[in-house]
């Protein structure tokens, strides 16, 4: 971590063109550098067209806007990712382990292994889903594990999203734009296809039907609304799988099932792939002022009446306090090491470790436990003093509310920029599905970049921009 | 389907029809003002009436003028029926029915939406009008294009047409109604130039001054010109071509459904009451009262259907 030896995934770390990239290169060069802005253009276009844009919240201008997109691919080897797939596979199933012991019997609490107020503490534990068997067994369907990298070998963990991750949509349409504006690309390279992600989200959905389905299961996708920053998303999703998209106000309850409001009367549904919040989901069991859900929905889910995906209560396993102890979660239901390192974190509730903080904030990025999207968090070498000494405050006041990471080499791509390549701090997110007895890995993912010059926040909502991803067949 | 979905095709065609009919009804002015002379406010105060958008308009201004009509027909915000307004409505119902059209139906309309807003960012100066309104018409005949060419003719479909149709024959009967007192007989200006000018602008309203000369030749009768808008089977905007399309889209769901509603009895009887006259007996009936009448049908068949098909909750 020390030296800063940043790690390029085309260059390595010096100028020795890594393999993945041999055939790209050899295109690239051949390129003329005004018949490729062209192109970077005409993918702007594209997307605008398309429609691909997310919603920022709290502006009534521009509401919409555009993620950028860049068009140099970031290239993994087969190899690489068969490595990556069996840290994932084993990290997915440790969390689903996880969450049907913290929702059971406790055992990893009783073994001493977390410590209990780390789960009854927690807003993101729901005691609603105490005792309940949810329909196969599993309790996330779909998952998006954040990864660095910061060697070839070198991959960490930085977050785990099993509650509602988002971003497929950009991988999808990343790879569509590509293919029509690079068709040569993908003739002279072996891409693994991404394209199956719609058709296999169903027929995962499918095989999670809860015992109340009569026949072929009916699966619909549940929004918050038009207005929500990843509308676009849910309405893709809907359309790409051929399956309603609903909101809350679409739903009530009739004979112990939720049912849609469709133009010949309402009808029940099997699966709901719901991109609301636990909270919003039901205002009789939850958050009371929520217009979003439907009245009763968790009695129904207890009920076995219907699948939601993903569980509600899925929550605890991607809280930043508990990211933390994964190692141990991993070894305790796996029963050998995590495959895929974790970012060493010091939990800022221990003592000894908010002390080491508050002294080297300067080298830290300090998070909110509870954040997202690249808010409230500090990244120590880059702020400034005045950032530092309030984030001390705020730190000291409420120490259990943060934990700390060392700020890690990342590894960078390149991007097309007017002067040429220049290399950019990635991170990846691939998207993982779990249906009883399999789990699928989308072989690619979202990869996100920070658009600016030595920047390390990859976020769309500061100014980030997005990758194709691709894996080669090797 | 969901019954949001429905609402959202059936307003999506609505208000791309509307925004269509708009702008055609400011070429029409436009040309009525470049080709004759005279009161000109008087033409104007006629087009906002006949896009029903003369009471908005007059509360926010007090005099009718040419550039203040224009603007607010075809971008005011504050009237929900402009051109730019009824685009973009057309657009984010699109966005709530995002799962019910095509890739190809989506891309029109987001594009129709992007061009107008571009066109309609400032005040369109008089040597741009015509390149802006032959855009709208371009932009929309896409959407309609790609819905024709490539939606599936499911329930889906039904409920697009359905609004599409209804809002047309909203559009032609509103023209009739402000224009009525142009096509009685009278014995002061038969066969007078204000009244040929009138005439035609009725005919170009409703892009139908080609198809009335195939039908009825060069001789411009007032009869002939309701007859034409009203009751001929081919004529795309007539009003009994409108319900007859209403017919047979309400007629699809009802057989796809296996179940007739109160809106397939309330389209009947406007078939039967309103269409199956001559245009004699219309015009003995007295010409403002039918059209008054049609009007009212519409409105209520509208209603029904939202009931029907269960638009709300």
């Amino acid at each position: 971590m020390e030296g800063f030896q940043q790690f390029d995934e085309m260059w390595g770390a010096g100028d020795d063109l890594r393999r993945p990239y041999h055939t790209f290169q050899t295109w690239f060069d051949g390129e003329d550098p005004a018949r490729l802005r062209a192109k970077q253009r005409e993918a702007e276009e594209v997307f605008r067209l398309t429609g691909i844009t997310f919603n920022v919240y709290g502006r009534a201008e521009a509401e919409e806007r555009l993620i950028p997109f860049d068009i140099i691919p970031r290239i993994i080897s087969g190899r690489e990712w068969q490595k990556l797939c069996r840290g994932i596979e084993q990290r997915v199933r440790a969390i689903n382990a996880f969450l049907y012991d913290i929702y059971h019997r406790q055992e990893i609490i009783r073994a001493g292994r977390i410590p209990a107020e780390m789960i009854a503490k927690n807003d993101a534990f729901l005691p609603q889903m105490l005792g309940v068997e949810p329909p196969g067994g599993i309790y996330t369907h779909i998952v998006g594990i954040d990864l660095v990298r910061t060697g070839p070998d070198q991959f960490y963990v930085l977050e785990d999203n099993a509650r509602t991750p988002s971003g497929v949509s950009y991988m999808l349409e990343n790879r569509e734009t590509m293919l029509q504006m690079f068709p040569e690309l993908f003739s002279q390279n072996r891409v693994q296809p991404v394209q199956n992600y719609p058709r296999d989200l169903r027929h995962s959905l499918v095989d999670c039907a809860p015992a109340a389905t009569d026949g072929p299961p009916t699966i619909a996708v549940m929004t918050p609304g038009v207005f929500n920053s990843a509308y676009f998303e849910h309405a893709f999703l809907a359309n790409q799988m051929g399956v309603e998209l609903v909101e809350g106000s679409d739903l009530r309850i009739v004979k112990g099932r939720i049912a849609m409001r469709t133009t010949q009367g309402y009808q029940p549904i099997d699966v709901l792939y719901r991109r609301v919040d636990d909270e919003f989901l039901d205002p009789l069991n939850f958050n009371s002022d929520s217009v979003l859900g439907v009245p009763g929905m968790m009695d129904v889910y207890r009920a076995g009446g219907i699948t939601l995906a993903n569980a509600p209560g899925t929550g605890i396993a991607d809280d930043k306090a508990i990211y933390s102890y994964m190692p141990e979660i991993v070894e305790f239901y796996m029963g050998e090491k995590a495959i895929l390192e974790n970012v060493p974190t010091w939990r800022c509730s221990e003592p000894d470790a908010l002390a080491y903080v508050l002294d080297n904030l300067r080298d830290l990025v300090v998070k909110e436990v509870h954040g997202s999207g690249g808010y409230g968090m500090l990244i120590g070498p880059t702020a400034t003093k005045k950032d530092i000494a309030a984030f001390r405050k705020k730190l000291q006041a409420r120490p259990g509310n943060y934990i700390a990471q060392p700020t890690l080499a990342l590894s960078t791509v390149p991007i097309f920029t007017r002067q040429g390549l220049a290399p950019r701090h990635v991170d990846l997110r691939p998207f993982v599905l779990v249906r009883p007895g399999s789990i699928q890995i989308t072989p690619g993912g979202l990869t996100r970049v920070a658009l600016k010059k030595g920047s390390l926040v990859v976020n769309s909502s500061q100014g980030g921009g997005t990758k194709d991803t691709w894996v080669l067949e090797d | 389907m969901l019954g949001k979905t429905a609402n959202g095709l059936y307003w999506m065609y609505r208000h791309l029809e509307r925004a269509e009919n708009t702008s055609r009804l400011v070429e029409t002015g436009q040309r009525i003002a470049l080709t004759r002379s005279g009161a000109q406010e008087d033409e104007w105060g006629s087009v906002l009436q006949t896009a029903a958008v003369s009471g908005g308009y007059h509360q926010n201004h007090d005099t009718v003028t040419k550039e203040a009509a224009i603007n607010w027909m075809l971008r005011s915000p504050d009237n929900p029926s402009s051109v730019l307004s009824a685009i973009s409505a057309a657009r984010q119902n699109a966005r709530l029915v995002r799962t019910g059209i095509t890739h190809e139906v989506w891309e029109a309309v987001n594009g129709s939406y992007m061009a107008a807003k571009e066109a309609l960012s400032r005040r369109v100066n008089e040597r741009d009008l015509p390149k802006v309104t032959g855009l709208i018409r371009q932009r929309t005949a896409l959407v309609r294009g790609a819905t024709h060419g490539t939606m599936l003719r499911n329930d889906l479909y039904d409920f697009a047409r359905i609004g599409t149709f209804l809002e047309r024959a909203d559009n032609t009967a509103r023209i009739l109604d402000v224009k009525y007192y142009v096509l009685l007989p009278s014995i002061y200006s038969v066969g007078s130039n204000i009244d040929n000018v009138q005439w035609e602008t009725i005919l170009l309203s409703v892009s139908a001054n080609g198809g009335y000369r195939i039908v009825h030749g060069n001789s411009v009768r007032p009869r002939e010109i309701a007859k034409f808008l009203i009751l001929d089977k081919r004529m795309p905007r007539s009003l009994y071509f409108c319900a007859s399309k209403l017919r047979d889209n309400l007629g699809y769901l009802a057989s796809d459904y296996g179940t007739r509603m109160p809106s397939h009895t309330l389209i009947d009887t406007l078939l039967r009451k309103f269409m199956s006259h001559d245009i004699d007996a219309i015009f003995d009936y007295g010409l403002h009262e039918y059209i008054q009448n049609v009007l009212g049908s519409l409105q209520e068949l509208g209603m029904q259907i939202e009931i029907d098909y269960q638009f709300y909750e």
